[in-house]
């Protein structure tokens, strides 16, 4: 019996305040995971998810869309994600419930996987995460790593 | 530490568009307005930031094209650094950068064709949306669906390797590049297991210009009547005449062929172009300054390119470039659906680019960056996949922005949208008081030709719609249609 594959999927535009939770996540993820010799857990940022990730979590088994949010009332929420097809205007960028719908479609298989909700405060065009950014960052940091170390093996 | 910039006037961008639609008494379409409530505060928040800052940072403006946007601001930024005005970078220099825009081009291009294009082609425009969209495309078609997902993944493979990473890349710097590509990279590229290299993306990007070219054969009044209006074209050209997507000379021709702007330096563009602003829109009007507002608005992107070219220098997109052009007898084609041809065209070509970058032995080594005496003012134009993007920074004795001025390439086509709305609106709502799903797709089919950039990489779920509004001839509101 092995770990299941899992990828934490952050995205946003960390030039966008709150927006980069998401991404700020993943790196954090990505050292913590590098640091304890988790090869199971692997992460990936974008600025937003299209198309092609059907193709990049089709192999995963389990996979966490981290994202900042303004559908969470707490600092941070998980919400298992299920299939949908609804699509949006431009096509530009996609929501993980099409990504996951897509995955099904074209590889007959998807993972278990959850939305991440990180909650934003603001998303002006500054550097960094605001204040309440950074608090929602370390609190969801340190829930998923117990998430993550409860979903391994242990060696 | 957090940096703070302040921007005036203080707004976001929205990622949405609106589309206004007034009727006349006899329930004629009297005027129609696709307002883009587009950001436009980027020149201001670079005042004050270091200049070689410019190109990591103008990505932040946007998630759809950030490399455009890189690679334009570098390219400016080589003037200033005394790197030559777009010729004088060292051969890995220049073939880095061009291997990531063509990469660029290639995945742009080919989402908006399985993703955007393709489901109103098989479906229909007036087919349920709940099948009209790449889902259905991979139920009924589903090697299409595939190819579209990993030609869109090589294309961002590209991207990472030559620009370092997927967000923010900082591959182009001031004069240069900041690295090769391995050996490994390449030879993954060239070849890697099926699908993903390169052999396999011409293979496909042929098919996807055949797939077009038969759904044309059977469905010629939709793709050749659909939307159709003279208009100018303004693109890039090499200065031999060939497309070329990084670098050139402008050049403009009119409905008819005939040379508007004849092969004009693009660091005068300001004697050239000028843009007007119209108080019901945040995104300008740009126009050529002699042929004044009226007359002097022009369209950029794949159809402008392939109207203002002589040839493409690569063998499989020049034969399909002659047979679209003997479509039109040679003559400029005007007609807004073969936008989607034109751009098939333009991914064969960026394959086949790739291919003969990849081959090239100065992407695995020599000299990345070349630097000369320094200049106050810097101009870096772009044909990005929506068209030709325009960078222009001047700086101070501190190295500190002081000006900079964007024109991006969906602004150059606000006026084709417009018209491009307009016809589409005449046809379709005449004498009617109600929206229905079929008019407000069409309305949607005519805007998506131009691939343009509405969306934004601030994307907090749900918040992207397009907004369609019917009035009657005393400006009240009669109807009302809202994407979600």
């Amino acid at each position: 019996m092995s770990n299941p594959r899992i990828l934490i999927y952050g995205y946003g535009n960390p030039g966008r305040q709150d927006d980069g939770l998401g991404v700020f996540l993943a790196e954090e993820v990505e050292k913590w995971a590098r640091e304890n010799h988790l090869d199971h857990i692997r992460t990936e940022t974008n600025y937003q998810l299209n198309i092609e990730d059907a193709a990049e979590i089709h192999d995963a088994d389990i996979v966490i869309f981290a994202d900042a949010s303004l559908a969470t009332e707490e600092s941070f929420r998980l919400e298992k994600l299920q299939p949908s097809p609804r699509v949006e205007f431009t096509m530009h960028a996609v929501d993980p419930a099409f990504i996951l719908y897509l995955c099904d479609t074209v590889y007959g298989t998807i993972p278990e996987a959850y939305v991440l909700h990180l909650k934003g405060d603001s998303y002006e065009m500054y550097e960094g995460l605001t204040a309440k950014g950074q608090k929602v960052l370390k609190e969801a940091f340190g829930w998923i790593c117990s998430f993550l170390t409860s979903k391994s093996i242990p060696e | 530490m957090n940096q703070k910039i302040i921007i005036e006037p203080v707004t976001r961008v929205e990622g949405h568009g609106k589309v206004t639609i007034h009727l006349d008494e006899e329930g004629n379409v009297a005027r129609t307005r696709l307002h883009i409530v587009e950001f436009r505060g980027f020149e201001r928040f670079v005042q004050g930031r270091p200049y070689w800052e410019m190109p990591v940072l103008v990505q932040r403006l946007c998630g759809i094209c950030p490399v455009s946007h890189h690679l334009a601001a570098a390219k400016a930024l080589d003037v200033i650094v005394g790197a030559g005005t777009g010729e004088g970078l060292t051969p890995t220099g220049e073939k880095m950068r061009r291997l990531m825009h063509y990469g660029q081009i290639f995945q742009s291009h080919t989402l908006h064709f399985f993703h955007l294009a393709s489901p109103d082609l098989l479906f229909g425009i007036d087919a349920d949306p709940a099948i009209r969209n790449i889902i259905g495309v991979a139920l009924k078609h589903k090697d299409l669906a595939v190819q579209g997902v990993m030609m869109r993944k090589f294309g961002q493979e590209i991207i990472k390797a030559t620009a370092g990473k997927k967000i923010h890349g900082t591959g182009a710097i001031p004069g240069g590049i900041n690295k090769h590509l391995t050996p490994e990279e390449r030879d993954m590229f060239l070849h890697g297991p099926d699908p993903l290299n390169i052999d396999k993306m011409i293979e496909w990007s042929v098919a996807a210009v055949d797939f077009f070219k038969s759904y044309h054969k059977k469905n010629k009044d939709l793709i050749d009547n659909f939307s159709v209006f003279p208009s100018n074209h303004l693109s890039l050209v090499r200065k031999d005449g060939a497309l070329d997507l990084y670098h050139g000379v402008l050049r403009a021709v009119d409905a008819n062929g005939k040379k508007i702007l004849n092969d004009v330096d693009y660091h005068d563009y300001l004697k050239y172009i000028d843009e007007e602003v119209r108080s019901w829109s945040y995104m300008k009007f740009p126009y050529l300054k002699h042929l004044g507002k009226e007359n002097g608005w022009y369209t950029v992107g794949p159809l402008a390119r392939l109207n203002t070219c002589d040839f493409i220098p690569t063998p499989l997109a020049q034969k399909e470039f002659e047979e679209f052009k003997a479509y039109t007898n040679g003559k400029p084609n005007n007609m807004s659906m073969h936008m989607h041809w034109a751009r098939l065209i333009e991914v064969l070509h960026a394959a086949e680019m790739m291919k003969e970058l990849l081959n090239d032995p100065d992407l695995l080594e020599g000299e990345l960056v070349v630097k000369g005496k320094k200049q106050y003012e810097g101009i870096g134009l772009i044909e990005a996949p929506r068209g030709t993007l325009f960078h222009h920074y001047r700086i101070n004795e501190n190295d500190q922005v002081v000006m900079a001025n964007l024109i991006v390439s969906t602004t150059n086509n606000n006026q084709p949208m417009n018209n491009a709305v307009n016809v589409v609106a005449k046809k379709m709502m005449t004498g009617q008081r109600e929206i229905t799903e079929a008019m407000k797709n069409a309305v949607e089919v005519a805007i998506r030709a131009y691939d343009p950039c509405l969306s934004c990489a601030t994307h907090a779920l749900g918040k992207m719609p397009l907004a369609l509004y019917l009035y009657d001839k005393d400006d009240n509101l009669i109807d009302e249609f809202i994407s979600q």
